[in-house]
């Protein structure tokens, strides 16, 4: 290594100057910051200096050498492109310090790759986040609930001891209109009982349903940590790839493969009314199935969105949510010191403003500050369009794939308030022990009332009625808030990204709060008087802070056009952009959105196999 | 009691054409129809006197050409009425877009509204055309089962994967994105005119419960294009009536006996087989094969009964979405109908209201709530123009197809009818002023209607909602999706099978090559 890398920068240079004494500048290593200066007329080393004061040192060496021969000496022309070749080359630079980009950084530095994760945040986690926004409250004011966090990752980077703890919080509430509500439970019994109070055929179908939407889970889980094939290749992996998907699918037997593409292509409202008949038990499952999703109910597909929801699991107890102790910050606390534990770097504060490509090849990244941070590959954990569109240069990519990746949609439809509260609201609808108090609470109860929201959506409004996902955390964990306080995170659907009035601004800002609190003020009377503080996020806020095209949640819509080998784009779903070097790690990728983590982990098993290496403790795919 | 070697219940196309071709295969087949005259919902109906009209379906574009061929149609007398028609999409200020079969008056037509939308449109339509073509071939056969070890379900998906890939990479790629995609997305993301895309997102939409904004309404377009596979839109001489009389004639020239007024009342069986039907009037046929063209709710519902069934299949079928969205507008004019802009010359042309994706869009979610759209999309046609038989002379018959008007309002369509019709017309007279004073009698055929008088369950033309999920070997639902029922004897060949509604024929050819692969030498 040492030789090589002395030969070329040696070889460069004597391309570069002509005649009289020069100097040559190598550094020894890749990981080494320290400069040799060597002369061109002997191959020992006349200085060895940090790469701190390089100007410094190479001035002094410049002198000594003029005195010593007493010609004027030269040092290459380029001081810029000298420096850049003395500066520390990472083998892996991730742009973004999302909980996906954490965990691509984790598994290539734990296999002995240098990582170099930049954040243009002061704070790291991108979505995965517990701010501080009011004294002695920690908001998880992006993702707020864990769920999906693949278990292979949190085992094999063994989070649990980087701090990571998921407590599971026990299932959820519907409000109604009437005045009654539905608390569905994990335990069996009780969740029977209590739907059957709604409606006795319900209660027998419930088992019928979950039982499809268990099997329906079984079947993705194992995709969930494959790169899809490319079905137009005929590459061996490409193949063997597609072989294992339609032999996993078509081992499931006839039968269950039709509801499989049935579950797989309905609306959710559809799926639901086979089996049930009782509205508020059809909208109390239906929400999974439009959360951070452009799409109503009624709109096929949606059944799946569901799915996305459900294939998680908290402790091998499938479909379960949990929180992480000390918000979802504490999700990428922990990927970052497993991180650093393994060598790797994280710098905050260090915008990227553009990749820098020569020759159809990346070598870094540009900051915004100037500074250049080299690279053998780059990994970005920003959403497609960002990538590409903003921190690309067109020219350096095929035309078509731009097309591509502008028609990808990334619709935001979702907002979010975080509130600070003096105490615990009060339902007095709902008994006080009811254990779905600490689950999530939801206020529509009806799935007409969730589609005519979404019509809102379309029209351009944030939803006048909207369907509500709400939780109070610190009633389990009690480190979100001072003692006796709380804090709710109520994430909003459906609200859009552009208004029709025009942009968000304060003004229609608190307006769109307004409407979420009255909504919850409707069945709480003392909710109001409680609050504290209040944090009211736009899609737009969404966009600006935290980098998501539109505030889109999932960095891309999850229907049907989009999943698998369409995601991002066809013929570029293997984390490869069309760049050598080039990677996407964010959940523009397959499998999605979600606090997941599967598509860091994927991308990452993609860059070391194009190294040669294989990602450890990881069965090949 | 009659002995017969198949019965089909039923006399639309479908069921005719099943018919024609089991007694070419040398059976003795009885059709059964309850109305009074065969065609089912492909029929010429006089509306007032002198007036004559295809009463529901009213454009002939999908018929299977095999069919077509095999039952010698062109002899037994149908003749198109007029040359390829047109489509226009109609402004409501008089600016019209007309697409015409003509490739380039279309770029012209288009290029004066935007000429970067000029360039893109038939290389676009030719792109889907190809995609349609790689479909098409499924049309004529029955949909292969998945996850089979027969190989002859297993070649089938091979010859389609093979079609799809012989498209080459990026067409693939892209077939294989948009397949699951919304019609909103690609019209919006290819042209810049409002019109042009709500005119194409109309295609795709017709007939079904979709809104363009719906994923899938994509397959839904391709579907009918395959259907089309590159047929051009015509109204036959007479109506569609036309058609079904050609095909009754082909069936009974092959030997099949056709009875009308013959409702019939349920299918028998006898251990556990079909054996035969009970008709109304009490007579009962036997035969050992029954083949059904009535919708697949009342064939195993009402027809046969679930006691014959288990209960999953029930489940099933009683799952199975068929609420139609489509009403049908019949107008008697005393005279020629004038369009705001529109040239006289281009009243035979296929009329279309949906001048945006929002407006259809719009329409759509009234739909989902039980409503009917208070702008609804209209596909208008005055087949008088080209068929002087259909209207005294001088006057004219017009039909339209109304979408979103659902078959479960919420309103009762016994109370909204009169207001949904007033909105129909006010709707229309904003295209066409002045039409209201030329009506001299009218029809509306809501879902409800459909359902009483055509015997559609939910009204609902295609016999079951084209969606993604209802069909191919999903359609009407699996187990029943070749032909052949679990009840052995028991046989579909109407729309709710694969390939579907839209006077295509295939179901019932699909089906009469199944009835004689498995009963037929036995």
């Amino acid at each position: 290594m040492r030789r090589s890398r002395w030969m070329t920068g040696a070889l460069w240079l004597y391309d570069t100057l002509a005649g009289g004494p020069h100097l040559l500048g190598i550094s020894c290593e890749p990981d080494s910051r320290e400069a040799m200066f060597i002369r061109a007329d002997r191959e020992e080393p006349c200085l060895n200096d940090t790469l701190q004061d390089f100007e410094g040192a190479t001035n002094a060496t410049l002198h000594a050498l003029q005195r010593e021969t007493q010609t004027p000496a030269r040092a290459v022309a380029d001081r810029g492109r000298f420096r850049g070749l003395f500066m520390k080359t990472y083998d892996a630079v991730v742009i973004g310090a999302g909980h996906n980009g954490l965990v691509t950084g984790c598994y290539l530095a734990r296999a002995g790759l240098s990582v170099m994760v930049l954040e243009r945040n002061p704070y790291i986690g991108g979505a995965a986040v517990s701010r501080e926004l009011y004294p002695g409250f920690k908001y998880s004011n992006c993702s707020y609930v864990c769920s999906l966090l693949r278990p292979e990752i949190f085992r094999q980077l063994e989070l649990p001891s980087f701090g990571l703890q998921v407590i599971p919080y026990e299932g959820s509430l519907t409000h109604m209109r009437n005045g009654d509500y539905l608390a569905s439970s994990h335990d069996h019994d009780i969740n029977r009982r209590e739907i059957a109070r709604h409606s006795r055929r319900d209660a027998e179908a419930y088992d019928r349903y979950a039982l499809e939407a268990m099997r329906q889970c079984r079947l993705i889980k194992p995709l969930l940590m494959r790169t899809p094939p490319d079905p137009t290749s005929l590459k061996p992996r490409d193949l063997d790839e597609l072989i294992f998907l339609l032999k996993h699918f078509n081992d499931i037997g006839e039968a269950r493969l039709y509801d499989t593409i049935r579950f797989w292509t309905m609306s959710i409202a559809e799926f639901l009314d086979e089996y049930f008949e009782s509205d508020v038990v059809k909208a109390s499952l239906a929400g999974s199935g439009i959360i951070g999703t452009a799409l109503g109910p009624y709109s096929p597909g949606t059944a799946y969105v569901l799915l996305h929801h459900y294939m998680g699991e908290v402790d091998g107890a499938i479909g379960a949510w949990g929180f992480a102790r000390g918000g979802m910050g504490a999700i990428t606390q922990a990927l970052a010191r497993c991180l650093q534990s393994h060598g790797g770097e994280i710098r905050a504060e260090a915008e990227v403003q553009k990749v820098v490509v020569k020759q159809n090849r990346v070598t870094g990244v540009a900051l915004a500050n100037g500074d250049e941070v080299h690279a053998r590959t780059v990994v970005s954990n920003m959403d497609v369009k960002r990538t590409f569109l903003k921190a690309m240069d067109a020219g350096d990519l095929p035309a078509t794939f731009v097309e591509q990746v502008k028609n990808f949609k990334i619709r935001g439809s979702s907002g979010k308030l975080n509130i600070a509260l003096d105490g615990l609201p009060e339902f007095p609808k709902v008994p006080k022990d009811c254990p779905a108090l600490t689950g999530d609470m939801h206020f529509s109860d009806t799935m007409e009332r969730m589609e005519r929201a979404y019509d809102d959506w379309k029209n351009g409004t944030w939803s006048q009625d909207p369907y509500l996902d709400c939780l109070i955390p610190s009633q389990i964990d009690p480190t979100m808030a001072p003692a006796g306080k709380h804090y709710m995170s109520v994430f909003v659907q459906y609200a859009p990204p552009y208004l029709k009035t025009g942009e968000w601004d304060d003004q229609n800002r608190a307006a769109f709060g307004e409407t979420v609190i009255n909504q919850i003020a409707d069945y709480s009377p003392n909710f109001k008087d409680l609050i504290l503080h209040m944090e009211v996020r736009s899609p737009r806020d969404l966009e600006n802070e935290v980098g998501l095209t539109e505030g889109n949640i999932f960095q891309g819509e999850l229907t049907f056009d989009q999943l698998l080998f369409n995601r991002p784009v066809p013929g570029c779903a293997q984390y490869r952009a069309p760049v050598k070097g080039l990677y996407l790690c964010g959940s523009s990728a397959h499998p999605g959105g979600g606090v997941m983590g599967a598509p860091g982990a994927n991308a990452a098993r993609e860059m070391l196999r194009d190294r040669g290496l294989r990602m450890a403790g990881w069965s090949p795919a | 009691m009659s002995t017969f070697d198949a019965i089909v219940v039923g006399g639309g196309h479908n069921g005719l054409v099943c018919a024609a071709y089991l007694a070419r295969a040398g059976q003795r087949v009885v059709v059964l129809e309850a109305a009074a005259e065969v065609g089912g919902a492909a029929v010429t109906r006089e509306i007032a006197a002198g007036f004559r009209v295809s009463s529901c379906a009213h454009i002939l574009h999908q018929l299977n050409p095999q069919v077509w061929s095999d039952l010698d149609l062109e002899r037994n007398g149908v003749v198109a009425s007029s040359e390829p028609m047109p489509t226009i999409g109609l402004g409501a200020d008089g600016q019209h877009l007309k697409l015409s079969p003509d490739e380039i008056q279309t770029r012209a037509e288009i290029a004066a509204l935007s000429g970067a939308d000029a360039e893109r449109f038939h290389p676009l339509m030719a792109r889907l055309r190809r995609f349609a073509g790689a479909l098409e071939p499924l049309l004529g056969m029955s949909p292969p089962r998945l996850g089979t070890a027969d190989w002859s379900d297993r070649s089938a998906l091979l010859k389609l994967g093979w079609r799809v890939r012989r498209l080459g990479r990026d067409d693939m790629r892209e077939l294989l994105r948009i397949a699951g995609s919304n019609v909103a997305d690609l019209v919006e993301d290819t042209f810049e005119t409002e019109r042009l895309q709500g005119l194409l997102a109309f295609d795709a939409v017709l007939g079904t419960h979709l809104g363009p904004r719906s994923p899938t309404s994509m397959l839904t377009w391709l579907y009918r294009l395959a259907g089309e596979a590159g047929r051009a839109l015509v109204q036959p001489v007479g109506g569609m009536g036309a058609v079904t009389q050609a095909i009754a004639r082909a069936a009974q020239a092959a030997g099949a006996e056709i009875r009308t007024d013959t409702p019939v009342a349920r299918i028998l069986v006898e251990e556990d087989r079909a054996r035969g039907v009970a008709l109304d009037s009490g007579e009962r046929l036997s035969a050992p094969v029954v083949v059904s063209s009535a919708d697949p709710k009342r064939t195993f519902l009402s027809l046969l009964g679930v006691e014959h069934l288990d209960t999953g299949f029930v489940r099933r079928i009683r799952n199975l979405r068929m609420r139609g969205n489509v009403a049908k507008l019949n107008l008697a004019l005393e005279g020629q109908p004038e369009f705001t802009g529109l040239a006289s010359g281009d009243l035979g042309a296929r009329l279309v209201i949906a001048p945006s994706v929002d407006y259809l869009e719009q329409a759509f979610n009234a739909a989902k709530y039980g409503e009917y759209s208070p702008a609804p999309a209209m596909e208008i046609t005055i087949p008088s123009v080209h068929d002087s038989g259909l209207a005294p002379p001088g006057k004219h018959v017009l039909s339209a197809l109304v979408q979103y008007a659902p078959y479960g309002l919420k309103a009762g369509w016994d109370t909204a009818k009169p207001a949904f019709e007033q909105q129909v017309l006010s709707i229309l007279g904003a295209y066409a002023p002045g039409l209201d004073s030329l009506i001299s009698a009218r029809q509306l055929l809501t879902p409800f209607d459909l359902e009483r008088e055509y015997r559609l369950t939910g009204g609902h033309w295609h016999h079951g909602e084209l969606a993604f999920d209802q069909l191919l070997m999903l359609r009407p639902v699996p187990g029943a999706a070749q032909y052949a029922t679990p009840l052995p004897g028991l046989y579909l060949c109407g729309a709710g099978s694969h390939p579907g509604g839209g006077v295509m024929g295939a179901a019932g050819m699909n089906a009469a090559r199944e009835v004689i692969a498995r009963e037929v030498g036995e």
